[in-house]
């Protein structure tokens, strides 16, 4: 970690710059996510799917290191990607509660992968013509990332869909359950909507009909449909989480914060 | 990835290993492979002489070569113990992904144990050439029928750890497996290969993150020399019993599978280790260490071959805990397994019966799935990643 002075002098004032918060947002969620599907890392139902989910890890690891960087960048205040990783309390994280739910079965986590992943195509596809060229770039090289892990998670619902009873039974379950908290993904978001309206951002709710046209399709194709009930806990772009979240922050945030201010 | 921007200096000695291995994968490109020239129908004796004479020559045997019994089961069992060492020594590593300190040491330590993964994957392929089946020895893993390399039944208890782990047991299996790059065994050769370089990389990786801790605060560097202290000996005693005592070293010395007995092998570790050693500023924990001019090696005390027998015998730390964790992941997964194989076959039939009713007589696409429907739709996803192999040991249970 880099201890620059708090100080520092940042990029003068740029107006083509989106502010830190957006940029935080997509970097908290890359981040997260990681974090989670790395817990598959040793767990995941065989050798090939050990080596596919740890690489889908590792896309989401990197996407949220050139966020957080930049994110610092922006800021000019000297954070670095560890410094918004780990010294960060849990209001301060901006991600969607669907990224830090557990893993639950592999249904589960592949439904929360198929979500996730065809959210963030649709969000680093419109950012890669963003007026920021650096969020461009990091968005222009995730966009394919995210394109496999969308495959990835539909193939699975496929197999798993049209396999056995059991595995239908429990990809509906998987898909029931992790359901609600897509709403997050595309809740009303005044910060997003502004700057999209400027022609510097994107706001998600635009995003939501291609969304769901795609899920639907994975959906249908592998005998499933969109869960019914409307309950729709939001709150993640806020700082509001789920009582899971502290936990997650708590392994990855507690070594670094033993060891305050040193190398690694 | 962004790279760490790192100080670290040179590893003393790792290029002349590497080295090594280049030389051999040239060479395999060149090598002579196998008996297909031969007498198609030829009666046993002749096929053994074949045998011998390639062998001798250094030539490889490839899976369709006719080969002596016991050398094919000397093959599963040692290409089987080297994939479960992969598979299962994923564990202590893992163990540190969710807290690694560093987003950067996060991403490295994923990226390392994804690669083993991906040489369990090729070795459990290469051990298929010999007409046995990953899921057969998966099975015999978790009855404990096969076994892995011992050190992985010791625990990861801090942070330094993971890099004492890799800079030690990498750097062992390094030494161990380099001399397999020219193993009689076509398939196995050409892995060991592969896996050596990308092992390196593991080696290296290790080596840097104990630097920054000797070089870091001074709780870093107690840990730092704590790992070093609790993974010596485990290092060590990868190489296996002293050569005296090894049940198979004698025989797969002769068809050339092993090409160095266990003792030279573990003096090479020590003399690579020791300026390693210096270079980071870590103490290895032996007194009686001490260069010798008149052998030009290093003094050094053997493990403890009797700890080693109890923890091939199932009684290390964590000896339980790897095994059950393996078992555990390979029974919840099941249901996927069947899934993704039901599937599979649907699609199958499904498009066989397109094909019936359209006429086509090709065959070619029907199924197209099938092929992986034990592997995943992850074939894309990763494989091109692979590193960190384990070395072949000896007196591991059979």
């Amino acid at each position: 970690m880099t201890t620059a002075p708090p100080t520092a002098p940042g990029p003068s004032p740029a107006p083509a710059g989106p502010p830190v918060a957006y940029v935080l947002r997509p970097a908290d969620d890359a981040l997260i996510a990681a974090q989670r599907m790395a817990q598959w890392c040793t767990n995941a139902p065989q050798l090939e799917e050990d080596v596919a989910l740890a690489n889908i890890a590792l896309d989401l690891l990197g996407q949220a290191r050139a966020l957080l960087t930049h994110a610092g960048g922006l800021e000019g205040r000297g954070r670095d990607e560890d410094a918004l990783a780990f010294l960060r309390d849990e209001p301060e994280f901006t991600n969607v509660q669907l990224v830090e739910l557990p893993n639950g079965d592999f249904a589960h986590s592949i439904a929360k992968l198929l979500f996730f992943a065809a959210y963030q195509r649709l969000w680093y596809e419109r950012t890669a013509a963003a007026r920021d060229p650096e969020l461009a770039a990091i968005a222009a090289k995730a966009v394919k990332e995210s394109t496999y892990h969308l495959d990835h998670a539909a193939t699975w619902t496929e197999r798993l869909g049209d396999g056995t009873e059991e595995s239908h039974r429990r990809m509906r379950a998987g898909v029931a359950a992790v359901w609600p908290y897509t709403h997050d993904l595309f809740a009303a978001d005044p910060l997003a909507a502004r700057l999209a309206a400027e022609g510097v951002g994107v706001d998600p709710a635009e995003l939501r009909p291609e969304w769901l046209a795609t899920v639907e399709e994975v959906l249908t194709r592998s005998g499933l449909a969109v869960p019914a009930g409307d309950w729709a806990p939001t709150g993640g772009r806020h700082g509001v989480h789920t009582e899971h979240f502290s936990l997650l922050l708590m392994e990855m945030q507690s070594l670094h914060r033993a060891h305050p201010g040193v190398t690694w | 990835m962004a790279e760490r921007p790192t100080q670290t200096p040179p590893m003393p000695g790792s290029d002349r290993l590497l080295a090594e291995v280049t030389q051999a994968g040239e060479e395999l490109a060149r090598t002579h492979s196998g008996a297909h020239d031969g007498p198609a129908e030829a009666d046993e004796e002749a096929l053994a002489a074949r045998f011998k004479e390639i062998v001798a020559a250094d030539g490889k045997i490839e899976p369709r070569d006719w080969m002596p019994g016991g050398y094919r089961a000397s093959l599963v069992r040692q290409l089987a113990q080297h994939a479960h060492s992969e598979i299962v020594g994923m564990q202590p590593e893992a163990h540190w992904i969710g807290r690694a300190p560093s987003l950067y040491r996060k991403a490295v330590l994923l990226a390392k144990v994804q690669d083993e993964a991906g040489h369990g994957l090729y070795l459990y392929a290469a051990a298929e050439t010999l007409g046995v089946r990953r899921a057969d020895l998966l099975d015999a893993l978790h009855e404990g029928r096969q076994g892995y390399l011992s050190f992985i039944n010791y625990p990861t208890l801090t942070w330094a750890d993971t890099g004492a782990l890799a800079w030690l047991t990498d750097g062992a299996a390094i030494v161990n497996q380099v001399p397999l790059c020219r193993t009689s065994y076509g398939p196995y050769a050409r892995a060991m290969v592969r896996v050596c370089k990308e092992e390196s990389f593991h080696h290296r990786q290790g080596f840097d993150s104990l630097w920054a801790l000797t070089h870091g605060s001074p709780r870093q560097r107690e840990m730092a020399q704590a790992a070093v202290d609790r993974w010596w000996y485990p290092a060590l005693a990868m190489f296996g019993p002293p050569h005296s005592a090894s049940t198979h070293s004698e025989r797969s010395m002769a068809w050339r599978i092993k090409r160095f007995t266990n003792d030279e092998l573990r003096q090479r570790f020590v003399d690579v280790c020791v300026p390693q050693a210096e270079a980071l500023g870590v103490t290895l924990p032996d007194p009686e260490l001490r260069w010798n001019a008149e052998r030009g090696h290093y003094d050094f005390t053997p493990p403890d071959f009797a700890e080693l027998r109890r923890v091939i015998r199932g009684d290390g730390p964590c000896n339980r805990e790897r095994v059950a964790h393996r078992r555990a992941a390979h029974e919840e997964g099941a249901w996927v397994r069947e899934a993704a194989a039901a599937h599979a076959r649907r699609r199958a039939a499904r498009s066989a019966d397109a094909e019936a009713d359209s006429g086509s007589g090709s065959g070619s696409g029907s199924g197209a799935d099938a092929g992986d429907a034990a592997g995943s739709g992850g074939a894309a996803a990763g494989t091109d990643r692979p590193g960190g192999a384990r070395a072949d040991a000896e007196g591991m249970p059979a």
